[in-house]
């Protein structure tokens, strides 16, 4: 299917100012916006005429391609399986309009569908304070309860962030994560598309989570959101996402860019989780900055993808900063998580925590890797890693690549791991009072990381009880 | 109605030895049968295979739970069909509390789409904790961890009590208990004793027949039941010990 427009727009840049829809024949209906397959210059600027992009965003992105082509790929550390991604196979941008509803009732038929199923707008009557529906490429709905938005609360995409409220926009944007950080950064700085754009004015609490869903709908097509919280001094705000996939034969790329920045004093919190189905190759840069006396707590939830690469960090810049990383991992059969944490330190009495948990079923792999950095010239750091493996079949494998630099008299850092295996005699045990084979599974592997799904919100505990139960029934017999 | 061994032959999976050879024993309802027997006897071998531990394989005879046979059965559709097995060495499941275990235990023997009702749950549970002298704190507390050998036990009983299994075997409760322990727990087990259920009680000492009080007594000797008897044949154990029933066994051991 994806061949018929294998040709359609590696013409001239201009032409696309015409011609908007340059691209588009295989799916009229279904995308009105394609930049069709294959990675060059004129698909930044297909992506930046669809969306009337200022120039220096445009420059951005062209900067961003050149960066992404100089550097090899990270085989050198990283799984070779990266070498599997075919970038001139891919589609880098499919939406069906620039902007998102703000009604549920006008989002298109068969989209509304899927984020049905999913929960979406029930949970948004229930407990969130705004939500944002990415499908492909653009968000199809977002909206902020009224309430939120009056307290000067800006909750929308990224492109709306960057033409609407440029003077917040381009103080953080790219500083946190700067575009040659990583090839994949690099990557998506050049055709990003979609995610949050959040600001919260000093003080505001945000009582109830803001969320964004994302979906990847269609296959060879690779989905680059691009997010950035702001959260003002002593402010507070929870953002949750979640992500899936239907599962195709061929390969997926999903590869954000997620930048946090906190200010004097402000808490802020990003929750995850996300059930890529196995073709996805999800490639992700997450960073925050913490100000003087700023909180930054991420919580990274990883079930499903083919490779999962991702280390949310936190650089503690204001004295008092404290940052956190609670991730757990399930690494299916045949899947790859390679997550783990960065906390650098360059702050006095800055303190860190990471506490990581992964479980391998089958031939599924789990990677740790940490990153823990206190100069010398600093006092009174503190960091404190945990990193704990459950191992459930006799093929499946864990493996730890911690680095902790720590230097000076006045700093201080613990490092735990563990690698355990659920036992015959317990599975045993809990068939012995009723329940099956995957059921005991289950309950063990939901007992393993129980303490740490217990900082969930409550829904998304539910939602990670349930696919651990789906993971583990898939996974017996 | 009983559950039934019949000249019952198994060994470890994927080695040779023998260990049950030909056992026979019948546990009626109603009635408390105690095994007795000296170290290597498979007293222990007896009560992995009736639930079907995946360590042994049977060679020869059959098990029938109320006239149908349960070796073709996976464990846990053994104890959903009402076999108990109090553990000598319960394990502990980290990060799953106690109430929610037994709350799943029970969840599986319910209807597809039936859910238990959690007050009625927690009032029963409280109820046999009570009886037990269990602190309400083990609810909360992951199942087994960091419990001492006798709370551990304790559990085990106060599982059964929530489960109501027809036929309850019982594999060296007293192990390791206090004589205060061994009365609490002696005292969950009476409180089950009646017509709908038969208990199987594993032993190693004639302490626990005392509060137990078995109607019949077996003895297991070399993978086969050596002799049975009342209570008495118990305090007789005691004061003679397994010897001269080990003299008696070495003989072809058809009566």
């Amino acid at each position: 299917m994806s061949t018929e427009i294998l040709e359609t727009p590696a013409s001239p840049a201009t032409q696309f100012d015409i011609d908007r829809t340059a691209g588009n024949f295989s799916y009229p209906e279904q995308h009105e916006f394609d930049a069709g397959t294959g990675l060059s210059h004129a698909t930044i600027d297909y992506i930046s005429n669809v969306k009337g992009e200022p120039d220096w965003i445009r420059e951005f992105r062209h900067k961003a391609l050149d960066v992404f082509l100089s550097k090899p790929m990270p085989t050198h550390w990283a799984s070779h399986d990266l070498d599997n991604i075919i970038f001139n196979k891919i589609r880098y941008y499919l939406a069906n309009a620039q902007k998102p509803t703000r009604s549920w009732d006008e989002v298109p038929d068969d989209v509304k569908r899927t984020f049905e199923r999913l929960g979406i707008p029930e949970q948004e009557r229930r407990f969130l304070a705004g939500v944002e529906a990415q499908f492909d490429s653009e968000a199809v709905y977002s909206n902020i309860k009224a309430a939120v938005a009056d307290q000067g609360v800006i909750f929308c995409g990224s492109t709306e962030g960057l033409i609407k409220h440029p003077e917040i926009f381009k103080k953080w944007f790219g500083k946190v994560i700067p575009t040659g950080d990583n090839k994949f950064s690099a990557l998506n700085s050049a055709v990003f598309s979609g995610g949050s754009f959040i600001y919260v004015p000093p003080g505001v609490k945000v009582k109830h989570p803001l969320q964004a869903y994302f979906r990847i709908n269609a296959e060879n097509f690779g989905q680059f959101e691009r997010t950035l919280i702001i959260a003002d001094e002593g402010s507070e705000v929870m953002y949750m996402e979640g992500c899936t996939a239907p599962k195709f034969e061929t390969t997926t790329l999903h590869s954000a860019v997620v930048e946090l920045v906190a200010m004097k004093g402000a808490k802020l919190q990003y929750v995850t989780v996300q059930n890529w189905s196995a073709n996805v190759f999800n490639l992700v840069t997450k960073r925050a900055i913490a100000h003087e006396e700023a909180e930054v707590k991420w919580i990274d939830c990883n079930i499903g993808s083919r490779l999962t690469m991702k280390y949310p960090g936190v650089v503690l810049k204001g004295r008092k900063a404290r940052g956190e990383v609670i991730s757990i991992a399930l690494a299916g059969d045949g899947q790859h998580q390679d997550t783990g944490a960065k906390m650098i330190h360059a702050a006095d009495e800055t303190t860190s925590n990471i506490v990581s948990k992964s479980i391998s079923i089958g031939k599924g792999r789990a990677t740790y890797r940490g990153l823990v950095h206190i100069p010398k010239h600093l006092k009174g750091c503190k960091n404190n890693t945990e990193c704990d493996a459950l191992l459930i079949n006799a093929g499946s494998r864990t493996d730890t690549y911690p680095a902790i630099t720590v230097r000076g008299t006045g700093n201080a850092c613990q490092h735990e791991a563990s690698v355990s295996r659920i036992s015959a005699e317990q599975i045993f045990y809990m068939r012995q009072r009723g329940l099956s084979e995957a059921q005991a599974m289950s309950l063990s592997v939901n007992g393993f990381v129980n303490d740490l799904v217990r900082q969930f919100p409550m829904e998304y505990s539910v939602e990670l009880k349930r696919l651990i139960d789906l993971e583990m029934e898939g996974s017996v017999g | 109605m009983s559950l039934e061994i019949k000249n019952l032959h198994a060994r470890i999976a994927g080695n040779g030895t023998e260990i049950l050879r030909g056992l026979t024993l019948t546990i009626e309802k109603g009635k408390v049968h105690a095994i007795m027997g000296p170290n290597g006897s498979g007293k222990s071998t007896l009560s992995k295979v009736l639930g079907g531990h995946p360590d042994y394989e049977i060679t020869d005879g059959d098990v029938l739970l109320d006239g149908a046979s349960i070796l073709g059965m996976e464990p846990d559709e053994r104890s959903r069909a009402g076999l108990f097995l109090a553990f000598q060495y319960p394990m502990e499941i980290p990060g799953v509390s106690n109430a929610n275990f037994i709350r799943a235990a029970l969840q599986a023997r319910m209807p597809e789409g039936e859910e238990l009702e959690a007050t009625d749950y927690y009032a029963q549970l409280y109820e046999k904790m009570d009886m037990l002298e269990m602190d309400r704190k083990f609810t909360a507390r992951s199942v087994n961890e960091g419990f001492s050998g006798g709370e551990k036990k304790r559990n085990e009983i106060l599982q059964m009590l929530m489960l109501k299994p027809k036929y309850a075997i019982l594999d060296e409760t007293d192990s390791g208990l206090d004589i205060d322990a061994l009365r609490v727990v002696s005292k969950g087990v009476n409180s089950q004793r009646g017509a709908e259920r038969g208990f199987l009680v594993i032993t190693h000492y004639q302490r626990l027949l005392d509060y137990i009080v078995p109607d019949e007594v077996s003895v297991l000797v070399g993978g086969r039941i050596a002799m049975s008897g009342s209570k008495a044949l118990a305090l007789e154990l005691e004061a003679k010990g397994y010897d001269w029933i080990k003299e008696d066994a070495a003989e072809p051991a058809c009566a």
